[in-house]
Protein backbone atom coordinates (compact mmCIF):
# COMPACT_ATOMS: atom_id res chain seq x y z
CA UNK A 1 0.00 0.00 0.00
CA UNK A 2 0.99 3.74 -0.86
CA UNK A 3 0.67 4.56 3.04
CA UNK A 4 3.13 2.28 4.39
CA UNK A 5 6.05 4.32 3.99
CA UNK A 6 4.28 6.43 6.19
CA UNK A 7 3.23 4.15 8.91
CA UNK A 8 6.90 2.56 8.89
CA UNK A 9 8.64 6.31 9.30
CA UNK A 10 6.28 6.49 12.39
CA UNK A 11 7.94 3.67 13.87
CA UNK A 12 10.61 4.00 16.35
CA UNK A 13 11.97 0.59 15.61
CA UNK A 14 12.02 0.61 12.12
CA UNK A 15 13.62 4.35 12.28
CA UNK A 16 16.02 3.34 14.54
CA UNK A 17 17.29 0.64 12.70
CA UNK A 18 17.14 2.67 9.48
CA UNK A 19 19.27 5.56 11.01
CA UNK A 20 21.74 2.92 12.12
CA UNK A 21 22.18 1.54 8.38
CA UNK A 22 22.18 4.87 6.48
CA UNK A 23 24.56 7.00 9.11
CA UNK A 24 28.21 6.12 7.43
CA UNK A 25 26.07 6.10 3.48
CA UNK A 26 25.72 10.08 4.31
CA UNK A 27 29.19 10.05 6.79
CA UNK A 28 31.37 9.34 3.74
CA UNK A 29 30.67 11.11 0.76
CA UNK A 30 30.04 14.09 3.32
CA UNK A 31 33.67 13.54 4.09
CA UNK A 32 34.91 13.41 0.56
CA UNK A 33 32.75 16.03 -0.69
CA UNK A 34 34.20 18.82 2.36
CA UNK A 35 37.59 17.35 1.59
CA UNK A 36 37.49 18.00 -2.34
CA UNK A 37 35.55 21.46 -1.20
CA UNK A 38 38.39 22.51 0.70
CA UNK A 39 41.13 21.45 -1.51
CA UNK A 40 39.10 23.48 -4.46
CA UNK A 41 38.49 26.41 -2.06
CA UNK A 42 41.88 26.54 -0.99
CA UNK A 43 44.42 25.87 -3.97
CA UNK A 44 42.39 25.35 -6.86
CA UNK A 45 40.57 28.77 -6.91
CA UNK A 46 41.76 31.92 -8.16
CA UNK A 47 42.32 34.76 -5.52
CA UNK A 48 39.38 37.53 -6.01
CA UNK A 49 40.17 40.10 -8.02
CA UNK A 50 38.58 42.68 -5.16
CA UNK A 51 39.23 40.80 -2.08
CA UNK A 52 42.42 38.93 -3.04
CA UNK A 53 42.60 35.90 -0.88
CA UNK A 54 39.99 37.29 2.47
CA UNK A 55 37.37 36.02 -0.36
CA UNK A 56 37.94 32.21 0.71
CA UNK A 57 36.43 32.53 3.78
CA UNK A 58 33.51 31.83 2.25
CA UNK A 59 33.82 28.46 1.64
CA UNK A 60 33.22 28.07 5.57
CA UNK A 61 31.07 31.27 5.96
CA UNK A 62 28.80 30.23 3.09
CA UNK A 63 27.79 26.55 4.36
CA UNK A 64 27.81 27.23 8.28
CA UNK A 65 25.04 29.86 7.39
CA UNK A 66 23.30 27.71 5.17
CA UNK A 67 23.30 25.37 7.64
CA UNK A 68 21.87 27.41 10.09
CA UNK A 69 19.37 28.16 7.87
CA UNK A 70 18.63 24.70 6.56
CA UNK A 71 18.48 23.05 10.13
CA UNK A 72 16.43 25.36 11.45
CA UNK A 73 13.82 24.99 8.60
CA UNK A 74 13.96 20.87 9.13
CA UNK A 75 13.40 21.51 12.79
CA UNK A 76 10.34 24.30 12.30
CA UNK A 77 8.95 21.18 9.65
CA UNK A 78 9.23 18.00 12.12
CA UNK A 79 7.92 20.07 15.00
CA UNK A 80 5.02 21.18 13.46
CA UNK A 81 4.64 17.83 11.54
CA UNK A 82 4.53 16.55 15.21
CA UNK A 83 2.29 18.79 16.27
CA UNK A 84 -0.44 18.02 13.47
CA UNK A 85 -0.35 14.50 13.57
CA UNK A 86 1.54 13.80 17.03
CA UNK A 87 3.91 12.15 15.64
CA UNK A 88 6.69 11.00 18.32
CA UNK A 89 9.25 10.24 15.44
CA UNK A 90 9.00 13.91 14.37
CA UNK A 91 9.47 15.84 17.68
CA UNK A 92 12.57 13.71 17.90
CA UNK A 93 14.19 14.82 14.52
CA UNK A 94 13.36 18.44 15.46
CA UNK A 95 14.88 17.59 19.16
CA UNK A 96 17.99 16.44 17.08
CA UNK A 97 18.50 19.28 14.85
CA UNK A 98 18.65 22.34 17.74
CA UNK A 99 21.88 21.77 19.34
CA UNK A 100 23.39 21.44 15.87
CA UNK A 101 22.11 24.47 14.19
CA UNK A 102 23.02 26.67 16.85
CA UNK A 103 26.33 25.51 16.54
CA UNK A 104 26.60 26.36 13.00
CA UNK A 105 24.91 29.48 13.73
CA UNK A 106 28.00 30.61 15.83
CA UNK A 107 29.83 29.75 12.93
CA UNK A 108 28.26 31.76 10.55
CA UNK A 109 28.36 34.57 12.62
CA UNK A 110 32.12 34.42 14.15
CA UNK A 111 33.13 33.27 10.11
CA UNK A 112 30.91 36.63 9.12
CA UNK A 113 32.77 38.68 11.65
CA UNK A 114 36.51 37.47 10.77
CA UNK A 115 34.92 38.25 6.94
CA UNK A 116 33.85 41.86 7.75
CA UNK A 117 36.78 42.93 9.94
CA UNK A 118 38.84 43.53 6.57
CA UNK A 119 36.84 44.37 4.35
CA UNK A 120 34.13 46.53 5.78
CA UNK A 121 36.44 47.76 8.39
CA UNK A 122 34.45 46.07 11.62
CA UNK A 123 34.00 42.85 13.42
CA UNK A 124 30.31 44.11 14.07
CA UNK A 125 27.32 46.02 12.85
CA UNK A 126 23.53 46.26 14.25
CA UNK A 127 22.81 45.39 9.78
CA UNK A 128 19.88 43.31 9.34
CA UNK A 129 21.27 39.91 7.99
CA UNK A 130 23.62 40.40 11.02
CA UNK A 131 21.23 40.78 13.52
CA UNK A 132 18.28 38.73 12.03
CA UNK A 133 21.24 35.35 12.05
CA UNK A 134 21.55 36.77 15.89
CA UNK A 135 18.31 36.17 16.58
CA UNK A 136 18.25 32.97 14.79
CA UNK A 137 21.06 31.65 17.55
CA UNK A 138 18.82 33.05 20.36
CA UNK A 139 16.00 31.35 18.65
CA UNK A 140 18.20 28.13 19.01
CA UNK A 141 18.78 28.98 22.07
CA UNK A 142 15.75 29.56 23.62
CA UNK A 143 14.81 26.16 22.21
CA UNK A 144 17.14 24.83 24.08
CA UNK A 145 16.67 26.19 26.82
CA UNK A 146 12.76 25.43 26.89
CA UNK A 147 13.62 21.63 26.42
CA UNK A 148 15.73 21.22 29.17
CA UNK A 149 13.33 23.33 31.70
CA UNK A 150 10.44 20.23 31.39
CA UNK A 151 11.22 17.52 32.63
CA UNK A 152 8.27 15.59 31.12
CA UNK A 153 9.70 14.47 27.17
CA UNK A 154 5.62 14.92 25.74
CA UNK A 155 5.50 18.64 27.62
CA UNK A 156 8.83 19.71 26.31
CA UNK A 157 8.13 18.45 22.87
CA UNK A 158 4.77 20.40 22.65
CA UNK A 159 6.01 23.72 23.93
CA UNK A 160 9.48 23.84 22.19
CA UNK A 161 7.08 22.86 18.89
CA UNK A 162 5.33 25.94 19.26
CA UNK A 163 8.68 28.11 19.39
CA UNK A 164 10.35 26.15 16.42
CA UNK A 165 7.06 26.92 14.68
CA UNK A 166 7.12 30.68 15.45
CA UNK A 167 10.17 31.71 14.71
CA UNK A 168 10.89 30.57 11.39
CA UNK A 169 9.11 33.81 10.40
CA UNK A 170 12.89 35.10 11.06
CA UNK A 171 14.00 32.66 7.86
CA UNK A 172 12.48 34.74 5.17
CA UNK A 173 13.53 37.85 7.06
CA UNK A 174 17.33 36.79 7.27
CA UNK A 175 17.19 35.22 3.70
CA UNK A 176 15.85 38.59 2.21
CA UNK A 177 16.98 41.41 4.67
CA UNK A 178 20.21 41.97 1.86
CA UNK A 179 17.65 43.04 -0.94
CA UNK A 180 14.88 44.50 1.15
CA UNK A 181 17.09 46.70 3.36
CA UNK A 182 20.32 48.72 2.82
CA UNK A 183 22.97 46.23 3.88
CA UNK A 184 26.76 45.98 4.71
CA UNK A 185 26.52 42.09 3.55
CA UNK A 186 26.59 41.83 0.20
CA UNK A 187 23.48 40.07 -2.00
CA UNK A 188 23.44 36.54 -2.64
CA UNK A 189 26.02 35.33 -5.50
CA UNK A 190 24.76 31.58 -5.49
CA UNK A 191 20.98 31.12 -4.70
CA UNK A 192 19.97 32.79 -7.75
CA UNK A 193 17.73 32.07 -10.06
CA UNK A 194 19.92 33.73 -12.86
CA UNK A 195 23.71 32.71 -13.92
CA UNK A 196 25.37 32.97 -10.50
CA UNK A 197 28.05 35.69 -10.64
CA UNK A 198 30.98 33.74 -10.19
CA UNK A 199 33.61 31.53 -12.38
CA UNK A 200 33.42 28.02 -12.18
CA UNK A 201 36.44 27.50 -9.91
CA UNK A 202 35.16 29.34 -7.76
CA UNK A 203 31.78 27.96 -7.89
CA UNK A 204 32.52 24.85 -7.61
CA UNK A 205 34.61 24.18 -4.31
CA UNK A 206 31.53 26.26 -2.77
CA UNK A 207 28.94 23.83 -4.24
CA UNK A 208 31.03 20.30 -2.93
CA UNK A 209 30.91 22.25 0.45
CA UNK A 210 27.37 23.03 0.68
CA UNK A 211 26.52 19.61 -0.60
CA UNK A 212 29.28 18.13 2.00
CA UNK A 213 27.72 20.13 5.21
CA UNK A 214 24.18 18.71 3.99
CA UNK A 215 24.92 15.67 3.84
CA UNK A 216 26.88 16.14 7.24
CA UNK A 217 23.75 17.28 9.25
CA UNK A 218 22.58 14.21 7.98
CA UNK A 219 24.84 11.74 9.37
CA UNK A 220 24.78 13.62 12.38
CA UNK A 221 21.02 14.31 12.74
CA UNK A 222 20.95 10.39 12.37
CA UNK A 223 23.03 9.94 15.39
CA UNK A 224 21.19 12.19 17.78
CA UNK A 225 17.95 10.87 16.33
CA UNK A 226 18.90 7.23 17.53
CA UNK A 227 19.58 9.15 21.40
CA UNK A 228 16.28 10.92 21.41
CA UNK A 229 14.27 7.43 19.79
CA UNK A 230 15.89 6.16 23.05
CA UNK A 231 15.16 8.75 25.30
CA UNK A 232 10.88 8.51 24.44
CA UNK A 233 10.72 4.92 24.18
CA UNK A 234 8.86 3.10 27.02
CA UNK A 235 8.41 -0.35 25.67
CA UNK A 236 10.82 -2.59 26.89
CA UNK A 237 11.01 -5.30 24.15
CA UNK A 238 12.12 -3.65 21.54
CA UNK A 239 14.56 -1.43 23.56
CA UNK A 240 16.49 -4.75 25.00
CA UNK A 241 16.67 -5.54 21.44
CA UNK A 242 18.03 -2.43 20.00
CA UNK A 243 20.86 -1.90 23.29
CA UNK A 244 21.83 -5.35 22.22
CA UNK A 245 22.51 -4.81 19.10
CA UNK B 1 53.98 26.93 0.53
CA UNK B 2 54.51 30.43 2.76
CA UNK B 3 52.81 32.28 0.15
CA UNK B 4 49.82 29.71 0.73
CA UNK B 5 49.90 30.13 4.83
CA UNK B 6 50.31 33.81 4.14
CA UNK B 7 47.02 33.79 2.35
CA UNK B 8 47.99 37.26 0.50
CA UNK B 9 47.81 39.03 3.95
CA UNK B 10 44.36 37.68 5.31
CA UNK B 11 46.55 35.10 6.91
CA UNK B 12 44.59 36.28 10.59
CA UNK B 13 40.95 36.11 9.12
CA UNK B 14 41.03 33.25 6.96
CA UNK B 15 42.59 30.50 9.36
CA UNK B 16 40.66 31.20 12.53
CA UNK B 17 37.70 30.80 10.31
CA UNK B 18 38.69 27.12 9.18
CA UNK B 19 40.12 26.97 12.31
CA UNK B 20 36.59 27.35 13.91
CA UNK B 21 34.07 25.55 11.12
CA UNK B 22 35.98 22.53 12.16
CA UNK B 23 36.25 23.08 15.54
CA UNK B 24 32.98 22.85 15.06
CA UNK B 25 31.94 19.87 12.67
CA UNK B 26 34.26 18.03 14.54
CA UNK B 27 32.36 18.62 17.73
CA UNK B 28 29.38 18.44 16.28
CA UNK B 29 30.55 14.33 15.55
CA UNK B 30 31.25 14.29 19.37
CA UNK B 31 28.20 15.66 20.83
CA UNK B 32 26.18 13.30 18.68
CA UNK B 33 27.85 10.30 19.61
CA UNK B 34 28.18 11.34 23.23
CA UNK B 35 24.15 11.79 23.04
CA UNK B 36 23.77 8.68 21.85
CA UNK B 37 26.10 6.80 24.26
CA UNK B 38 23.93 8.50 27.50
CA UNK B 39 20.65 7.83 25.76
CA UNK B 40 21.60 3.79 25.30
CA UNK B 41 22.99 4.31 29.18
CA UNK B 42 19.61 5.69 30.65
CA UNK B 43 17.69 3.27 28.80
CA UNK B 44 20.08 0.50 30.25
CA UNK B 45 19.39 1.79 33.88
CA UNK B 46 14.97 1.86 32.81
CA UNK B 47 15.48 -1.61 32.14
CA UNK B 48 17.31 -3.34 34.69
CA UNK B 49 14.84 -1.00 36.89
CA UNK B 50 12.08 -2.63 35.33
CA UNK B 51 13.44 -5.96 35.53
CA UNK B 52 14.32 -5.63 39.28
CA UNK B 53 10.53 -4.93 40.19
CA UNK B 54 9.08 -8.25 41.41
Amino acid sequence: MAWTWFHRLASPPHVYALATRLTPWFAWPAAALILAGLYGGLVLAPADYQQGDGFRIIYVHAPSAWMSLMVYVTMAVSAAVGLIWRMKIAHAVAASCAPIGASFTVAALVTGSLWGRPMWGTYWEWDPRLTSELILLFLYLGYMALRSAIDDVQRADRASALLAVVGVVNVPIIHYSVLWWNSLHQAPSVMKLAKPEMPTAMLLPLLLMLAGFTLFFAAVLLVRLRGEILRRERTASWLREALAA
Amino acid sequence: MNEFIHMGGYARFVWPSYALTFTIVILNIVWARRSLWRARADARRRLSMRSADP
